[in-house]
């Protein structure tokens, strides 16, 4: 019959097949990975004096008034208290994950309302200056581990990591627009800054 | 919306154009088994498989055959990926120690990697060991995206022979598109991807202490592999859970539109493979311009949507001037977004880079609508162009009932026995997409699934069973798969693919074995605008009207229901 006579071909082909391209070839590209360009095939991590801090493409939480901070974030983890709930733990990188909030959804209007209210307690003298609210500051990112802001994001925070950290407005919008990094060719992409990054040379910038 | 953006979709537009012809040359070079130069270094491989597969390359089997050779392969892969799933705890390559994959679960992964679709039920960096990754997950990238191109190879061979009563051999075309066009092309890009900053590696997690002093744990893995094959074979099923809105898979702007690329690049290909293959790239390029019309519609739509602030929270105060940014990556933007759900959904492909389901109603319609009309706009590699033709053929005849001639495509005259399998491949898609969503929102394992209520809740239900027909994979993310899901998901996937495949290689054969027909002034030409403006109006009516009442109910109500700020 003929589906008996297709038996031998079809496991013999599946099995090379899978040896080339499920063994072979990600154990070839890891390899030539590691020796070519190992900063980026294990994670493309950050160092500051040495220790690791973070990898330059994940976003990490950040929640102390005197940094920038990055978007809010879906993700969760084990409960700190007790390990067998699991809890809101904002980049967790171990578990990337989205809110999937609809755009009529009373949750999503709710949190953001609340993540505005938050926003403007934490900035008031942005609020006082007229600022308003930047969209990416109040919504959750697609991956929960967002690296990035726009720059509106990065200035409405200006004010408040002047008034931290005794420095000058102007100094920090100089640093803000130098870490933006803009469109190649002025048309592939959108302008944001990579909030890891700007903290590091925030606080190169203050010592 | 600015400038760049509708210069990013030209842009890419025009790069689609320029790969097209270049890939179609070589698609054709090694579907036709001519000589070219990856076929000089890699020949031993490809004649060694041969070998211990007892296959004969010079000897090509019947349409029927073809058939059971597929099914036979997609046994033979769901037993394997099923296995390999349920025993990766006790395999190898398992750095951070991930257990058993949960029955139901196994069974709607494998399903959904076999038939192209790369549905995601589970979460990749929470679920899957490395091993499964590669073996199982990666492998089904290229077989499943290999076996889709053999498939319109075979098509097309039957409309390019004549009087022949061979298609090709499957075996053949499968491990020539993998070794050949698959590998060498996955090999490249990969290796772009890493050097973008896309992990590839064997090291478990790492562990880092944040600059405010806290613990954390960054996943990691052989990512880049896993991701050109996710891309080239409009696979989608992706390495983490987020999918290519993770930024290790997709880390930057760069990245992103090369992704877009990839996704189109092998079935923009295909339709001037077809043209060439059938003797006038002319009727390729009609085709492609079809398409296009197509995917600049609903890209420019969907752009629209998603550049504005959804109403609702711009009401509260927020400057709007970003657009939705809920689920979206900032370093992609409402642009790159937009433009990537258009491309992933047109394509069958399914990887996404931001979420579907918090895009505005009429946002998250297009990729509905993109994968209601079945999946023709550029399409599945392979899948993409077979569907296609099924829609060419009903055009065809429908202009032949205008002018009461008998309908004829590239010189064969389509008779009842190709309308019919047409037909049955046509209406399976509605059959499953709308008959699984009715039981879905009527049954309380159904419902227990859904994550929102009121229209959208009807449009998660509507969403996940189109996806999992047109194996496209994409989700209303929201939903959570348990047991009833996992199976009636399985089985629409199955039926999406299967009853399309059989009914199209039945088509192939009965046309190899026609004459070809001589042109006459009464023939009606396939290549010109009035076809691709038929074609079109076909896709649009057979394809969408069908679906109409269905999206009333569940995006257009609740497009109108935020205008007038209702919550649900």
């Amino acid at each position: 019959m003929a589906l008996f006579r297709q038996i031998r071909p079809a496991v013999t082909i599946f099995l090379s097949l899978s040896v080339i391209t499920g063994l072979a070839y990600p154990l070839g590209m890891t390899g030539l990975s590691k020796l070519v360009m190992p900063e980026q095939a294990q994670g493309s991590l950050v160092r500051v004096d040495g220790q690791a801090v973070g990898s330059a493409l994940i976003g990490q939480n950040f929640t102390q008034p005197r940094y920038f901070h990055g978007r809010p974030s879906a993700t969760t983890g084990p409960d700190p208290a007790d390990p067998s709930k699991t809890g809101p733990l904002p980049y967790n990188a171990a578990a990337s994950v989205a809110t999937n909030a609809g755009p009529t959804s009373k949750a999503l209007v709710d949190r953001v309302t609340a993540a505005v209210a938050q926003l403007k307690a934490e900035n008031p003298e942005a609020v006082a200056a007229g600022l308003s609210i930047p969209m990416d500051l109040v919504t959750t990112s697609g991956s929960g581990l967002d690296p990035d802001i726009s720059p509106q994001a990065a200035m409405f925070q200006v004010k408040r990591i002047a008034r931290m950290r005794n420095l000058s407005e102007d100094s920090l919008k100089n640093l803000v627009d130098d870490m933006t990094e803009r469109p190649l060719m002025g048309w592939l992409g959108v302008p944001h800054v990579n909030v890891l990054a700007l903290n590091i040379a925030l606080d190169t910038l203050h010592n | 919306m600015s400038i760049s953006g509708w210069v990013t979709i030209a842009a890419f537009l025009i790069c689609v154009i320029a790969m097209t012809r270049p890939l179609g040359g070589f698609l054709k070079r090694v579907l036709e088994g001519e000589r070219h130069l990856l076929g000089q270094i890699f020949g031993p491989f490809e004649r060694a498989i041969y070998r211990i597969a007892g296959v004969r390359a010079d000897e090509e089997q019947s349409w029927s055959h073809y058939a059971f050779a597929i099914i036979v392969f997609k046994i033979a892969c769901f037993v394997v990926v099923y296995g390999l799933l349920r025993l990766q705890a006790s395999l190898p390559f398992n750095p951070n120690g991930m257990g058993a994959v949960a029955p139901d679960l196994a069974y709607n992964t494998a399903i959904s990697f076999l038939t192209n679709t790369n549905w995601q039920s589970y979460g990749g960096e929470t679920t899957m060991s490395y091993l499964s990754q590669m073996l199982a997950l990666t492998v089904q990238n290229f077989v499943a995206a290999a076996a889709g191109i053999a498939i319109a190879a075979a098509v097309i061979r039957g409309f390019a022979r004549r009087s022949a009563a061979t298609i090709g051999n499957f075996w053949v075309d499968l491990v020539r598109v993998t070794l050949y066009v698959l590998l060498p092309l996955c090999v490249v890009l990969a290796g772009f991807f890493v050097f973008e900053g896309v992990p590839q590696t064997l090291l478990g997690s790492v562990t880092v202490s944040t600059l405010e002093g806290a613990h954390q744990t960054i996943a990691l893995g052989p990512v880049a592999s896993q991701e050109a094959a996710k891309l080239l074979g409009t696979n989608g099923g992706g390495f983490f859970n987020t999918n290519s809105a993770h930024p290790f898979e997709n880390p930057n702007a760069l990245t992103n539109f090369v992704q877009m690329l990839a996704i189109f690049a092998l079935g923009a290909g295909l339709t001037n493979m077809f043209g060439r293959m059938v003797g006038k790239e002319r009727q390729g390029w009609a085709i492609f311009s079809a398409m296009s019309v197509l995917f600049l519609v609903g890209a420019s739509v969907l752009y629209w949507s998603e550049a504005h602030g959804n109403p609702l929270l711009t009401s509260l105060g927020i400057d709007p001037s970003l657009g939705n940014m809920e689920g979206k990556e900032t370093r992609f933007g409402a642009i790159g977004s937009a433009l990537f759900a258009a491309v992933t959904t047109d394509a069958s492909c399914g990887a996404v880079n931001a979420m579907h389901e918090s895009f505005l109603p009429l946002g998250g319609m297009i990729p509905l609508i993109n994968m209601m009309l079945g999946e023709v706009i550029i399409g599945g590699v392979g899948a993409g162009l077979y569907g296609f033709l099924l829609f060419a053929i009903i055009s065809v005849f429908m202009a032949g009932l205008m002018v009461g001639r008998t309908p004829e495509y590239l010189g064969k005259k389509i008779e009842a026995r190709e309308i019919k399998m047409t037909m049955l491949a046509v209406l399976c898609l509605p059959l499953v997409m709308l008959g699984f969503t009715a039981l879905a929102v009527v049954l309380p394992a159904g419902l227990s699934a859904l994550s929102a209520s009121g229209p959208h809740g009807f449009t998660e239900a509507l969403y996940a069973y189109t996806s999992a027909a047109a194996n496209n994979g994409s989700a209303f993310g929201g939903l959570t798969a348990n047991p009833f899901w996992n199976i009636t998901l399985g089985l629409g996937m199955m039926i999406g693919r299967f009853f399309v495949i059989i009914p199209v290689l039945a088509i192939a054969g009965s046309m190899a074995a026609k004459k070809i027909g001589v042109p006459t002034p009464g023939t009606f030409p396939t290549d010109t605008g009035l076809f691709i403006g038929l074609v079109i109006g076909v896709i649009l009516i057979v394809g969408g009207l069908t679906f109409l009442p269905a999206l009333a109910l569940g995006p257009i109500v609740e497009h109108l229901a935020m205008l007038r700020g209702t919550l649900f």
